[in-house]
């Protein structure tokens, strides 16, 4: 069956590694006996047992810690973070251990480690709410990998478990389309378009490193990742009743970057809009912007904007946090200003 | 009961049904969608927040944890700005900024909620050494669950405080479960209390369906601790009647559990208590009740009549002038 889910086809990519390896092995909070905060991992534990598929206690380092120390000798864990928040607990093991070991020790050892978390915003104020891949995309040595559609997560994280890296996969909360914690998650998976790509059964992988055009357009260019994809998606709409096509690009990997992707855009549109959910200052947005000025900068014929969130943590009420987070108004507003709209 | 006396052992009961029948008004309001965000209650384990706090001072501190507004009801914080939070109003006492899993009161020194399973345990430390630097003799309490005492910040802030010899009390709620984790799958031993042992200090295991027992333990911690001979971790059996959030539906413990530990309910076994060891009317428990029933009827009130923040006030607090 095709996963029209990206829970679903995060879990038919598990589920098809595993079976491919014996030496892969999940571990996490909660996503054994209660199937995943988000339900990712539901059924694992009955299909694997125990052996494979670990909860463990609330102890992020010892996690993340233990993921490396077993990736270092022979298996390939895949650890789940309940949100990418309390990857805050793990720092020193993700950033001063699992990135730099292979260098450190001259190459002999490989680090091959997947950690997974959810991230984004749905109204759980600010250590629930972040975005953080560009805290991950500061440490060399790490890959980063966002996904925005069910054919994208399952084709990468089979990618990710093979890459003989430590890489961090980041899945947004809104688009994996299943029960939370908290019972019925907000899910906005039932208002999208067919950019939401379903995920076919069996194998195909896909390049870590290679962005995907998710819309054609010569006027634009936007730059999206995860979620803001989608946002991108719905702006384009509205600019197209205007007479703005945009070209929606989708690097899905963060790190490595796809930069030919963006540069032949731009060669075609001399426009660029980039937008993240994580604040702006010192992002990933700031990082394409700065590819563009040193080596598209001939292409320009706009400045560079960034939509992006304020720089400030998540507040709690709805209305400060809608202030505060990207959406399809503050894009179409970015792309109509560098239009001369 | 040595210290308890009549009025003592009614405010006990007081604040232990305010964060009930807050609680259940918050499970009513949530389930017709009147609120925002999510939230962790506290139904069950009421007696642990109000015998504790009962034998702290308006000046002494605590920290909470994600299941925090019983913390915050205890430690004397009003309802009413409680309740505001919740409903993500500019009255709350985080002017809507928190929510539910950040509620805090500074004036009654509540230092805070938390979103980080574990965060609130050096704050304590941190909290319980600058009393002892100001030389204040104020205390500080840390909650935090049997969960929590799995992360690295309870032995590290364990150990800072013992070493310091910090006037800090540890206070260890275990509801037997960290979200769907049995405790014991997560945690090799039976009493969290023991782990007291590694960093040379008090372990007391308490009754935490008991508000008498909780307070007791606590009268003893918090009287060593401004005595000036360290920390004490206190762990309070109790047990959690709600899912772990909102409307989680526990599919890794059995209703009879839950059937079972409701028994020794804390609120409904106390007044059999009160009438004969505090010989408390009848007519008496029926003033509290209607008093906390009045008393959470307003706050909804106020709450809900209260103006929403501005889309842009959160700016005013990233940074302090
Ligand atoms: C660092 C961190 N890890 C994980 C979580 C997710 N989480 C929130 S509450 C919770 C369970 C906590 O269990 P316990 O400490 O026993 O407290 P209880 O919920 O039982 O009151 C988990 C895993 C978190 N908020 N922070
Ligand atoms: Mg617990």
């Amino acid at each position: 069956m095709e996963s029209t889910r990206i829970v679903q086809a995060l879990r038919q990519a598990l589920i098809e590694e595993m079976d491919r390896d014996e030496n892969i092995v999940l571990l996490g909070e909660d996503i054994g006996v209660f199937n995943g905060s988000y339900r990712v991992t539901e059924g694992l534990l009955d299909k694997y047992g125990e052996r494979r598929v670990k909860d463990t206690p609330i102890s992020e380092i010892a996690i993340v810690g233990a993921a490396v120390g077993a990736a270092m000798t022979g298996l390939r864990p895949v650890a789940e973070i309940q949100f990418n928040d309390f990857m805050g607990c793990a720092m020193d093991q993700i950033c001063n251990q699992a990135a730099k070991i292979r260098l450190m020790m001259g190459g002999q050892v490989s680090v091959p480690l997947v950690i997974r978390a959810p991230y984004g915003a749905t109204g759980r104020a600010a250590q629930h709410s972040q975005s953080l891949e560009a805290w991950f995309a500061h440490v060399p040595g790490l890959k980063v990998v966002m996904p925005s559609t069910p054919y994208d997560a399952k084709g990468l994280l089979k990618t990710a478990i093979r890459d003989n890296n430590p890489v961090v996969f980041l899945e947004h909360k809104l688009l994996y389309g299943a029960a939370s914690p908290g019972g019925k998650a907000k899910s906005v998976v039932d208002e999208l378009d067919q950019t939401f790509r379903p995920a076919p059964e069996g194998e195909y992988t896909i390049e870590l490193g290679k962005g995907d055009i998710k819309r054609q357009g010569g006027d634009v260019t936007i730059v999206a990742v995860g979620y803001m994809v989608h946002r991108a998606v719905q702006a384009a709409k509205v600019l197209a009743e205007e007479g703005i096509e945009c070209e929606i690009l989708d690097p899905r990997t963060i790190v490595p970057l796809d930069t030919e992707l963006i540069l032949n855009s731009l060669k075609k549109t001399g426009r660029l809009v980039v937008v993240t959910e994580s604040v702006g200052r010192c992002g990933f947005a700031a990082e394409v912007a700065a590819l563009a000025s040193e080596e598209g900068l001939f292409e320009l014929d706009a400045p560079v904007r960034r939509v992006c969130a304020e720089n400030s943590p998540i507040p709690f009420a709805p209305c400060c946090e809608a202030d505060a987070l990207p959406d399809t108004g503050k894009i179409v507003k970015a792309v109509r200003e560098i239009c001369g709209k | 009961m040595g210290s308890v006396d009549k009025n003592t052992a009614l405010e006990l009961y007081r604040t232990m049904l305010m964060i009930r029948r807050f609680e259940e008004k918050l499970f009513f309001l949530f389930s017709t969608r009147a609120m925002p965000g999510s939230m962790h209650q506290y139904n069950g384990e009421e007696a642990v927040a109000a015998g504790v706090c009962s034998c702290l001072n308006k000046s002494d501190y605590i920290t909470s944890t994600h299941r925090g507004h019983g913390h915050c009801i205890a430690k004397g914080a009003d309802v009413r700005n409680i309740m505001a939070e919740m409903f993500a109003k500019s009255t709350g006492c985080c002017k809507g900024m928190g929510g539910s899993m950040h509620i805090a009161d500074f004036g009654v020194g509540m230092l805070g909620a938390n979103g980080i399973v574990g965060g609130g345990l050096p704050h304590a430390a941190g909290a319980a050494w600058s009393s002892q630097y100001r030389g204040t003799q104020q205390v500080a309490v840390a909650f935090f669950g049997d969960g929590a005492s799995n992360e690295g910040s309870f032995h590290e802030s364990l150990n800072l405080a013992a070493v310091w010899k910090l006037p800090a009390i540890f206070v260890c709620e275990n509801n037997l479960y960290g979200f769907s984790t049995y405790y014991r799958r997560s945690t090799p031993i039976e009493n969290i209390a023991d782990r007291a042992a590694a960093y040379g200090i008090p372990g007391i295991v308490a009754d935490g369906m008991d508000v008498l027992a909780v307070r007791e333990a606590a009268r003893e911690a918090v009287d060593r601790a401004r005595r000036g001979e360290g920390p004490t971790l206190i762990e309070c059996k109790t047990y959690r009647y709600m899912g772990h959030s909102r409307f989680e539906k526990p599919c890794y413990r059995t209703e009879e559990e839950v059937q079972e530990w409701k028994k020794r309910d804390p609120i409904l076994c106390f007044p059999k208590v009160l009438k004969e060891q505090f010989s408390v009317t009848e007519e008496e428990l029926r003033q509290v009740e209607a008093y906390v029933d009045e008393k959470i009827e307003d706050a909804v009130r106020f709450a809900q009549q209260s103006p929403d923040p501005e889309p842009e006030d959160y700016k005013k607090y990233i940074f302090a002038k």
